[in-house]
C-alpha cells in the first residue's frame, strides 16, 4: 500500500468513510500520520462549535454576573463556580450517565415523541458539555474584563450623552472584548486541548471513530511503542495552536486598531492544564 | 461490618443503606479518596521542586543547561497535557524495564522491542510477576506520581521563571554592588522575594492540580473514578446488594467532593495571599495598609 492509497483509505476514517478495519500489523509512519490526522477532524469539530456557541452564552453570563439584582447574579455565579470548580473529566462522566438515564424510547411532549438516543453520542453530548464548560471559563474572563474597563471611558461616554444600550454596545462591550481577548485566546487554545478528553471519559467511540488521541492510543496499545504516535499528536496540536494564535491575533489587531502602537495588548500563551 | 448485615437480602430501608455503604468495596472506595489526597500531597512539593530546578536551569549561564530548562518549560505549551500523561506512564515503565534488562538479563537475550511487543526476560520485569498485588498497585501509583510531577513541574517552572524575572532588577544589581556572589544574590535576594510574584500562578496551578487528579483513572490507578464506575453500575440479584444503575449519583458525589476541595482551597489561598502581601510594595499590600489605617 503506497502512502497515497493509505490517505485515500484512512483520511476520513474518523467520520466512518473509507476502509472499515483499522490497520492491525506492519504499521507504517504514513498510516499513523493519516489516521491521527483524520481523528483531528473531531477535535476541530468540538473546538470550533463549542467555542462559537459558548462565546454568546459567556457574554450573557458575564453580564448576569455583573448585574446588581441577585436574581440574575446568583445563578450565573453558581453556574460559573460549578463548571470551573470541578474537573471536566468528571463533568463528562456525569453528563453521560445523566443522558443515559433518559428514557430509551424518547420523551412524549404533547403527542410528539422527542428522540433521546442521539444525546448519548459523543458528537452531541460531549459537545454540549464542552459548550457549557467553555462558556463558564470565558464568562469569568469577560466578567473580569468588564470590571476593569477604565472609569474614564465610561464617564466620557456619559458626557457624550450615551446611556443604556447604546453605551453598552458602543463603549462597554468593545472595550470588554479588547481587554479580555488575550486571555480568551488562551481559553480557546486550552479548549481545543480539552477536546482530547472526550473519548477517554464515558462517551464511547462508535465503530472506532474517534479523535486524534484515540487513534494515537490505539497505535500505542498495538505497537507497545509510545514514542511515535504521541509525538505525532503533539505535532498536530502544535500546528493547531499556531493556527489559532494567528487567527485570534488578527481579531486582536482589529480590536486594538484605534490605539497607539505601544498601548496594544499582546497575546501571550499562558499554559493552563486540565480543566 | 455490623452484625445485622450478615444477610443483606432480609433487611431494608435505612438499615440496608447503612450496610450497603459500609460494605467492603465501599470501604475501598473511601480509601481511594486517600489515594487522591496522597497524590496531591506528594505531587505538589515534588512538582514545585521540579519547577524550581527547571526555572533555575532556564536562568543558568551554561548554555546546554539553559536550553534544557527552556525546552522543559516550553514542552507543555501547545500540546495537550493528557498526551503527556498517557505517554510518560508507558515511556517510564519501558525505560525502567530496559535499564533493568541491561543489568540482569543473561547476555545474548534479544532486544525487548520485538515487532509489536515489548518483552524483557522474566527477571527484568518491574515489579516481578511473582510479587503481590500490593506491589503492582504501588508501582502503578509511583509511575503516576512521577508523571504528574514531571508535567506539573514544567508548569511550575514556567510560573517560577516568570516570578524570578519579576523581581526588580535593581535589587539584584544592588546586591551585586555590595559584593555578593551570584549564588548569594540568588539565595538571599532573589528567592525570598519571588514568592509574592509566584503566588497567583502557583495557586492557579494548585487548583488545576486538584482538577487533574481524576486523570489517575486513565493511568490505570484504582482511584475514585474507577470505584464510582464499579460500584454505581447495575447490580443484579446475583450480588449481595442488588440495585439499579446508580453511577449518576456516584458521579454527583464526586462532583460535590471536587467542588468542596476547590472552594476550600480558594478560601485558604486567599488568606495566604493576604498574609504574603502584608508589608509588600504591591497594590494588594497598599490596600491592606490603607484598610488598617
Amino acid at each position: 500500500m503506497t502512502c497515497w492509497e493509505t490517505i485515500q483509505a484512512y483520511g476520513l476514517r474518523s467520520l466512518g468513510i473509507g476502509e472499515k478495519l483499522l490497520p492491525r500489523k506492519d504499521f507504517t509512519l504514513c498510516q499513523e500520520f493519516t489516521l491521527i490526522g483524520s481523528g483531528l477532524i473531531w477535535n476541530i469539530y468540538f473546538g470550533v462549535l463549542a467555542l462559537s456557541a459558548g462565546f454568546f452564552l459567556a457574554n450573557a453570563l458575564a453580564l448576569a454576573k455583573a448585574s446588581r439584582s441577585p436574581w440574575t447574579r446568583k445563578p450565573a455565579e453558581w453556574f460559573i463556580f460549578v463548571f470551573r470548580g470541578s474537573p471536566l473529566f468528571i463533568q463528562f462522566f456525569l453528563a453521560y450517565e445523566a443522558l443515559v438515564m433518559l428514557p430509551r424510547a424518547g420523551i412524549d411532549v404533547f403527542g410528539i415523541t422527542i428522540a433521546t438516543a442521539w444525546t448519548t453520542k459523543a458528537w452531541a453530548g460531549a459537545l454540549f458539555v464542552l459548550f457549557l464548560n467553555t462558556a463558564a471559563y470565558s464568562a469569568e474572563i469577560f466578567y473580569g474584563a468588564l470590571r476593569s474597563i477604565p472609569k474614564g471611558d465610561l464617564e466620557a461616554a456619559e458626557a457624550y450623552g450615551l446611556s443604556g444600550w447604546s453605551k453598552f454596545i458602543r463603549i462597554e462591550w468593545p472595550t470588554m472584548l479588547r481587554l479580555a481577548w488575550p486571555a480568551y485566546t488562551n481559553e480557546a487554545i486550552f479548549l481545543f486541548h480539552a477536546t482530547t478528553l472526550v473519548f477517554f471519559s464515558g462517551f464511547p467511540a462508535f465503530a472506532q471513530m474517534g479523535d486524534a488521541l484515540y487513534y494515537a492510543n490505539y497505535f500505542a496499545d498495538k505497537t507497545f511503542n509510545p514514542f511515535i504516535p504521541y509525538p505525532i499528536v503533539g505535532f498536530y496540536f502544535i500546528l493547531l495552536t499556531l493556527l489559532l494564535t494567528w487567527i485570534f491575533g488578527l481579531v486582536n489587531r482589529r480590536l486594538n486598531r484605534h490605539l497607539p502602537q505601544n498601548l496594544r495588548a499582546r497575546i501571550r500563551l499562558r499554559p493552563q492544564l486540565v480543566r | 461490618m455490623f452484625t445485622f448485615c450478615a444477610d443483606p437480602k432480609s433487611i431494608e430501608g435505612l438499615q440496608w443503606l447503612g450496610c450497603y455503604l459500609t460494605s467492603g468495596k465501599h470501604l475501598d472506595f473511601y480509601m481511594s479518596f486517600l489515594t487522591v489526597l496522597a497524590l496531591l500531597a506528594i505531587t505538589a512539593p515534588s512538582a514545585l521542586l521540579f519547577g524550581f530546578g527547571g526555572a533555575t536551569a532556564a536562568r543558568s549561564h551554561f548554555l546546554p543547561l539553559r536550553l534544557f530548562g527552556k525546552i522543559y518549560i516550553a514542552m507543555v505549551r501547545g500540546v495537550p497535557d493528557i498526551i503527556f500523561f498517557l505517554f510518560f506512564v508507558i515511556a517510564l515503565d519501558q525505560m525502567i524495564e530496559y535499564v533493568k534488562f541491561l543489568a540482569v538479563c543473561p547476555p545474548g537475550t534479544p532486544s525487548p522491542w520485538q515487532g509489536l511487543e515489548f518483552r524483557v526476560c522474566p527477571e527484568a520485569k518491574v515489579p516481578l510477576s511473582a510479587s503481590s498485588a500490593g506491589w503492582h498497585d504501588a508501582y502503578g501509583f509511583l509511575l503516576a506520581v512521577i508523571t504528574f510531577a514531571i508535567v506539573f513541574g514544567a508548569f511550575a517552572a514556567n510560573v517560577l521563571y516568570g516570578a524570578m524575572q519579576a523581581v526588580p532588577h535593581a535589587q539584584l544589581e544592588t546586591a551585586e554592588a555590595y559584593g555578593m556572589s551570584h549564588g548569594q544574590v540568588f539565595r538571599r535576594v532573589l528567592i525570598p522575594q519571588m514568592w509574592v510574584y509566584a503566588l497567583p500562578g502557583l495557586s492557579n496551578l494548585w487548583m488545576i492540580l486538584i482538577k487533574a487528579t481524576p486523570l489517575l483513572f486513565l493511568l490505570g490507578v484504582e482511584d475514585i473514578v474507577y470505584y464510582a464506575r464499579e460500584l454505581g453500575g447495575l447490580k443484579t440479584q446475583a450480588y449481595e446488594y442488588p440495585h439499579g444503575d446508580w453511577r449518576l449519583y456516584y458521579f454527583l458525589f464526586l462532583m460535590v467532593f471536587y467542588l468542596c476541595m476547590t472552594r476550600v482551597s480558594e478560601i485558604g489561598l486567599g488568606r495566604l495571599a493576604r498574609r504574603l502581601s502584608r508589608g509588600q510594595a504591591t497594590a494588594a499590600g497598599e490596600a491592606l495598609r490603607r484598610a488598617a489605617a
